[in-house]
């Protein structure tokens, strides 16, 4: 017990480092500091260039505008409906009876690797914990969309 | 016979005290008659001498309020709770909380306004309105007039805030669905479309007459264009006109990276308030306001580069505040209560930013404009802080938000937060 105490304090800095929100370092408990977590994840980069400025750092996207991409079954869910929503964007989407009304673009002219890697770091953080999705998937998505 | 004379003397007494209430109305900015404020000030940073009460709390999307002339509040909910769209508050021991709450209007909303004897309520497509029993309560909450109907609502900037002039007039914001007419909106690199077709029928404010149900776009006048989207507006009196606040677009570093970096994107364009008149045009989607070069800028969806000006002149703001802050509430203070440098100021509620990043975000307070003679008469300063709590990272971690403001009968300013659902009423009192 003292052991998980003490290996999560050790860890908070690390939080702290990947991502500076104090309200997420409340939230996220052990299991998330597993050491998949913090080796950084190519989609990181993907991540800060094209999806932070909506969906926000800590992933809990602007009440009203932007949905949140923490907990959410759109993120956590089936690989396939997460694909097309970065291959076709979406538009005002209600989660949990809240409508978020800022479009999405399409982010179709990424490489199917990028999509693969931005959806892996955010299906892997922010306190998510669903598996990866490899450029093959996305591949799949893309082709049966033609 | 003592009766004869008791009954007349008290009329007298009576209708005096009545008339002197009624022309004096500084009888109710006695301080010593204000409720205490909150220990903290309710956790709000304020200029010294004033104090601030939550008068009520987890209201749900508390947007825009009005206080009636018995301090009653009706709040316009975002999102309907329990069927409810308009909260009425009432505060029964009269100790400056509110302890009673009801509801009515099952649609969700931004603007609420008192005129006249009528509550004005709209949905994101329609203007409502209740008629008024003499203490400002709602008489029919069953029986209501449907002033506007049939207003655009594509989700996006969808808030129809209005306010009333003294001539009969409702003015009506009906945003733009758009952030700046791309060909494929808040794509990067996406152009503007050509003749912006969205300003026919959004992108600015409308008239209507305030006591005819059923009018639409054709039988109101399209007083307005080249406003993206207005969330806080108000008439000033002194002035006799209509005074917005833009909220102005987003993402000029995500969409166009080749000319703005991030830095630069998180404080433009300016977030605008402009003096309207009849026939004006602000310019969007084909110019910003930049507030450094003090020039209109063309949109890089239409040719700009970040320096390259506009062919044509629009409407040059009253006064530029930084970009993204998102300003949904103005308010123009005519109480007595305040020191005499606020008579008359323009209060802007400030939402806080979303698109800086990855700056810090920003806003997230209630900021101060004085007033001479219906233009800007010194800068602007920050007046309620403190609102989001910690140093906000994301809207989403702001406790609350300020987004509607009105004043109360005695002067005290009250502040609606969207995201908790608080309700402030900030006071002046002298020490």
């Amino acid at each position: 017990m003292n052991k998980i105490i003490v290996f999560g304090l050790l860890m908070i800095p690390f939080g702290l480092f990947i991502n500076n929100s104090p309200r997420n370092v409340e939230k996220q408990n052990i299991k998330i500091f597993t050491p998949v977590q913090n080796s950084k994840l190519p989609g990181e980069k993907i991540f800060k260039k094209y999806c932070v400025s909506c969906h926000q750092v800590d992933g809990g996207g602007v009440p009203r505008l932007n949905p949140p991409l923490i907990g959410t079954s759109y993120v956590l869910g089936d690989k396939k409906p997460l694909i097309e929503i970065l291959l076709n964007g979406m538009k005002n989407i209600t989660i949990e009876d809240k409508t978020y009304t800022n479009p999405m673009p399409s982010f179709k002219t990424l490489k199917d690797q990028e999509i693969a890697d931005v959806l892996t770091y955010v299906r892997k953080s922010f306190g998510n914990d669903a598996s990866a999705i490899t450029s093959a998937d996305v591949k799949s998505v893309r082709a049966k969309m033609k | 016979m003592k009766k004869k004379i008791i009954y007349p003397m008290a009329l007298l007494i009576a209708t005096a005290f009545a008339i002197f209430s009624f022309t004096n109305n500084s009888s109710y900015t006695k301080t010593d008659s204000l409720p205490k404020g909150d220990v903290d000030n309710a956790g709000l940073t304020l200029p010294q001498g004033f104090s601030a009460l939550i008068v009520a709390d987890n209201t749900g999307e508390a947007r825009h309020l009005a206080v009636t002339k018995e301090s009653d509040i009706y709040v316009k909910l975002g999102s309907a709770k329990d069927g409810k769209g308009i909260l009425y508050l009432q505060d029964e021991n009269k100790d400056g909380k509110m302890d009673k709450q009801t509801g009515f209007g099952n649609y969700d909303g931004t603007g609420i306004y008192l005129k006249d004897g009528y509550l004005y309520a709209s949905s994101n497509t329609d203007v409502y309105r209740y008629k008024l029993n003499d203490k400002d309560a709602v008489a029919d909450q069953n029986n209501f007039e449907n002033i506007v109907t049939g207003l655009i609502d594509r989700g996006q900037h969808n808030s129809k805030s209005m306010v009333l002039d003294n001539d009969g007039n409702l003015y009506v914001n009906i945003g733009a669905y758009s952030n700046s007419c791309q060909e494929n909106d808040r794509t990067p690199g996406s152009m503007g479309l050509k003749g912006c077709p969205i300003l026919d029928s959004a992108g600015g404010i409308w008239q209507f007459k305030a006591d005819k149900q059923n009018q639409t776009y054709g039988d109101g006048v399209h007083y307005a264009t080249g406003l993206r989207n207005v969330v806080g507006l108000d008439w000033n009196y002194q002035d006799n006109a209509l005074f917005v606040m833009q909220h102005g677009r987003d993402q000029l570093h995500d969409l166009f990276p080749k000319y703005y970096d991030t830095k630069t994107s998180a404080i433009l364009p300016a977030e605008c308030m402009y003096e309207i008149h009849k026939g004006d045009n602000a310019g969007w989607p084909y110019i910003y306001y930049d507030q450094l070069q003090k020039k209109q800028i063309s949109m890089p969806e239409y040719g700009g580069n970040g320096k390259k000006t506009a062919d044509q002149k629009y409407l040059d703001p009253t006064m530029a505040f930084p970009g993204h802050l998102a300003p949904n509430g103005l308010l123009f203070y005519t109480g007595d209560q305040f020191p005499a440098k606020y008579k008359n100021g323009a209060f802007i509620a400030f939402h806080g930013s979303w698109n800086r990043s990855p700056e810090p975000q920003a806003g997230y307070y209630v900021a101060f404009v004085p007033f001479k003679d219906g233009k800007p008469s010194g800068k602007w300063e920050i007046f309620a802080d403190g609102f989001a709590g910690k140093k906000t990272l994301s809207p989403g971690t702001a406790i609350h938000r300020p987004c509607g403001l009105a004043q109360g009968p005695d002067g005290s300013l009250y502040v609606s937060d969207d995201s908790k659902g608080t309700i402030y009423r900030i006071m002046y009192q002298k020490k």
